[in-house]
């Protein structure tokens, strides 16, 4: 069973690598300036006519369940300089259990303002079709607790959750540091249920703020450390820290100038309603060619 | 069905919008420079501090290949999907009214900001783009 779900995990591990090394044989790339952040958003949107593909993981420990291994891929394109556009698939592996596909997001950044301000908004609209067994824990959100995956796979995934969900990306870049928050406003577009309430934020800074004359793949321009913490704040029904759960989340992202970024986030639970560890990495590459190679596809001008 | 035609729709529209914005653009088109004279007083008389050290000019070069000849060509002279940076009305812009370009963009016209790079690296930019002013004259002839 165990190796199974082993084979499995490797499979989805192997499917993404090879999905990156596919889109690595296009021509034109630009080195990627990524915040470490994974749940944080700043308000930097992608580059106009540039495709981002991410891959990212999240082990996360389970006191009165399994362990898990929940990994989504994203397809982050930049339309123009002031909306950005995503496409998220979410999957899991739960240890001695099994591996599922979870369901798939549709998300919308787009910028409010022309001109750089002191605090720069966003505004973030998502639409989710998930299943109870997304584990991804990209957002906290109302009372999402640890014990929400106590039941098995096949429980979870009886659960439907179609989701809008709104943020406004608060950010400010500030002597070469960083700072975003996010409040989070969620409603499943059930019937009946109500808004759930969560926040992200995060602090980030590169360990050097001049570039160097030559071109290096380890020095402090090409290294983003900060830290995160969101959480939940209930919901219209009950709103407040009951029964939520928050994380602190130190991240680091490493920038190639060979186009790849490698982020690393260990986030600890605050409290008892949350998991112990969510240890987070991601893989992504950004394809500024894309656009051009679509607009050529559907017989634009070359 | 439905969720395939909602994937088309999220992949599809984004790419159309995209299409038409390309269009728009132009690497002679001289309205792309008008951004340039909308700098504020306060941002365009800012001296660059890095000025004439060819130490952060190579720097500054490095940061263009990486995050910028993809718009405005490798050797800054345009494509069509960003305007040269030889002609006159860039070469003759201060300091502070590129580094003000720079830090908060021409989103309108699909060039996005660049205040995620640290102040340093964008003035190491501007030291570049200094750098090129001997060559602009010819440029701009042609």
């Amino acid at each position: 069973m165990i190796s199974a779900l082993f084979v499995k995990a490797r499979q989805a591990f192997a499917c993404g690598c090879l999905l990156l090394l596919f889109l690595s044989c296009f021509r034109g790339s630009l080195l990627a300036q990524e915040s470490p952040y994974i749940v944080t958003y700043d308000h930097y949107l992608e580059e106009p006519g540039s495709l981002e593909v991410e891959y990212f993981s999240t082990f996360g420990t389970q006191r009165a369940g399994n362990d898990f291994h929940a990994f989504w891929t994203e397809f982050e394109y930049g339309v123009n300089a002031w909306w950005t556009t995503e496409l998220y698939f979410d999957g899991q592996s739960t240890f001695s259990d099994s591996t599922l596909f979870t369901g798939f997001r549709v998300e919308n950044r787009l910028r409010l303002l022309q001109l750089e301000h002191f605090i720069n908004p966003v505004l973030y609209i998502e639409y989710e079709q998930t299943s109870g067994a997304d584990k991804i824990l990209k957002e906290i959100e109302g009372h999402d607790v640890e014990s929400d995956f106590d039941d098995s796979n096949g429980v979870l995934r009886q659960e439907h959750d179609h989701e809008l969900e709104l943020k406004l990306l608060l950010s400010s870049s500030f002597k070469g540091w960083n700072v975003a928050l996010n409040p989070i406003f969620t409603k499943n577009v059930s019937p009946g249920e109500p808004w759930e309430f969560g926040y992200a934020a995060g602090i980030s800074r590169p360990l050097a703020l001049k570039a160097m004359p030559r071109r290096c793949n380890f020095c402090g321009e090409t290294v983003i450390a900060g830290l995160e913490m969101y959480g939940g704040l209930g919901d219209t029904r009950n709103p407040g820290l009951n029964n939520t759960s928050h994380y602190l989340a130190p991240a680091i992202a490493w920038n190639l100038p060979s186009d790849w970024t490698f982020r690393l986030s260990s986030g600890f639970g605050l409290n008892d309603n949350s998991h112990h560890l969510l240890l987070r990495w991601g893989v992504s590459r950004e394809f500024s060619s894309f656009g051009e190679l679509a607009r050529q596809l559907f017989g634009g001008r070359k | 069905m439905k969720v395939v035609t909602v994937l088309l729709a999220a992949c599809c529209v984004p790419l159309a919008l995209a299409q038409e914005s390309a269009i728009r653009q132009s690497k002679t088109d001289h309205s792309t420079y008008a951004a340039l004279a909308k700098a504020p007083v306060s941002a365009r008389s800012r001296g660059n501090p890095f000025a004439g050290d060819p130490q952060e000019v190579t720097a500054g070069g490095k940061l263009f290949e990486q995050h910028c000849a993809e718009c405005h060509g490798p050797k800054a002279g345009g494509t069509r999907h960003g305007p040269s940076l030889l002609l006159d009305p860039v070469q003759q812009a201060s300091p502070g009214t590129l580094f003000w370009i720079l830090t908060n963009g021409v989103v309108r016209r699909g060039m996005p900001v660049w205040s995620k790079l640290p102040e340093q690296q964008r003035w190491q930019l501007v030291t570049f783009l200094e750098s090129l002013k001997p060559r602009a004259s010819g440029s701009a002839s042609r």
